[in-house]
């Protein structure tokens, strides 16, 4: 799977939040996205998955046969996307169900984040970082070649983030696609990096 | 496609079912309303069993609307909707798995228990019949309705009331030809068929309407 970003830039109502942005990523590749808080770097993720459309450029998705760019990517974002009221098991069962593509077992990918102890706890329970733990546990119980990080490790103590990054190396190797953003310094080896500046307003640009 | 419906809706009756859902709450509000009415009425029977039919209506109305606004807001709250957006299924599929679910835990108790709140109102056997046989059909058209209002409401806070503003106007033709229907069964000139089959055809005018619109008004919601 290939991804190509050309040019990309987003408004949100009349502001425009970033212009500019391009980059490319094959099999194994890794993006890391940098920039202040409010510089964009969630909205990138978000026009990633869909969920926004570009105001210019384009996002190009090819080698994914005939999937669409939603039906190939995990989003992990700042709200967990858990239920507190099921079970983590529960959480994740439905996750592989719902992604289709299964990969591993529930039970299999809680203990790779180390959490098989709070696997029958409703998710109310539990703390931010096992939140996130679990959310994180989302990524590989469905195959999804590109994963979208929206800062992975906050929340997470240190043994945690070598977990996470440990999981991410394994996913680069299996030929995963990575776009993660951070404030923290990822130690993801030959990762591509992008900083999103937030772009001033030309005086062209505030007529139209 | 299947699976993915299936674990959506499991996952929905599963979530009624525990602390904080909805489930069983629309019944308990609807046997509160159909219970308060006789007393603010008082004893007169005939009375009662002439409007009753209109009461469980009113009634089934309103319970429908509780819950309604958590329906996608919940969602919305702690990310699921994004997760629910990288569905190998449609959107509408999606829609379809919620409003079907939400309507097995409110639309469908409140017409099994028609007939047990019928004997509040004094309603005649034949009549608590029809009142199961409407509210079965006529109900999904509320849930649908409801849906593209708590499709639109999904991000505000307080949305229940704007949700509640927006959509009952457009439950009123499912009113009236479910409380003629009702009627029907209990005599008259019109026969039962006539205004019950329309209440069926507003059903399914609703489900298509409703689980588009709902579609896309979360599409476009961000």
């Amino acid at each position: 799977m290939r991804l190509e970003v050309e040019d990309l830039a987003c408004n949100r109502g009349e502001r425009r939040i970033f212009s500019g942005v391009s980059f490319a990523l094959t099999a194994g590749e890794a993006l890391i996205v940098t920039g202040r808080n409010g510089a964009g770097k969630s909205t990138l993720l978000d026009l990633l998955a869909g969920r926004l459309h570009p105001a210019a450029g384009r996002v190009v998705l090819s080698e994914a046969g005939d999937r669409t760019l939603p039906e190939c990517l995990h989003y992990v974002g700042h709200r967990d996307a858990l239920k507190s009221a099921l079970t983590a098991q529960e959480n994740l069962d439905f996750a592989r169900d719902f992604l289709g593509d299964p990969a591993l077992e529930s039970q299999e990918a809680l203990e790779a984040v180390g959490l098989v102890h709070a696997a029958r706890l409703p998710v109310a329970y539990l703390s931010a970082g096992q939140r996130r733990r679990i959310a994180l546990a989302r990524l590989l119980v469905a195959h999804r070649p590109l994963w979208l990080l929206d800062e992975p490790t906050s929340a997470l103590d240190t043994a945690s983030q070598a977990t996470l990054l440990g999981l991410m190396e394994t996913h680069r190797a299996r030929g995963g696609l990575i776009v993660a953003t951070t404030h923290a310094p990822l130690a993801l080896a030959g990762a591509k990096e992008v900083r999103i500046e937030r772009s001033r307003p030309a005086p062209s640009e505030a007529v139209a | 496609m299947i699976r993915s419906f299936r674990a959506l809706l499991v996952r929905d009756l599963k979530l009624a079912a525990r602390v904080g859902g909805s489930g069983m709450m629309g019944l308990i509000f609807f046997l509160a309303i159909v219970t308060l009415i006789p007393f603010a009425l008082g004893p007169d029977l005939n009375l009662l069993s002439r409007i009753g039919p209109a009461i469980l209506w009113i009634a089934a109305l309103l319970a429908t609307l509780i819950g309604l606004d958590r329906l996608f807001q919940a969602d919305q709250e702690d990310g699921s909707l994004d997760l629910l957006r990288l569905a190998p299924i449609p959107l509408e599929v999606v829609v379809f798995a919620k409003v079907a679910a939400h309507w097995l835990v409110t639309g469908l108790p409140l017409a099994l228990a028609a007939p047990f709140l019928g004997l509040l109102v004094a309603l005649s056997p034949d009549a608590m019949l029809a009142m199961v046989a409407t509210l079965l059909v006529g109900t999904p058209a509320l849930t649908f309705i409801g849906a593209v209002g708590a499709a639109l409401t999904a991000s505000l806070r307080r949305g229940g009331l704007i949700l509640a503003i927006l959509v009952l106007p457009f439950m009123i033709p499912t009113l009236i030809f479910g409380v003629s229907a009702a009627n029907a069964a209990l005599g008259g000139t019109v026969p039962f068929a006539t205004p019950f089959l329309i209440l069926a055809a507003l059903s399914l005018f609703a489900a298509v309407v409703g689980i588009v619109g709902a579609a896309a008004a979360l599409r476009s919601g961000e």
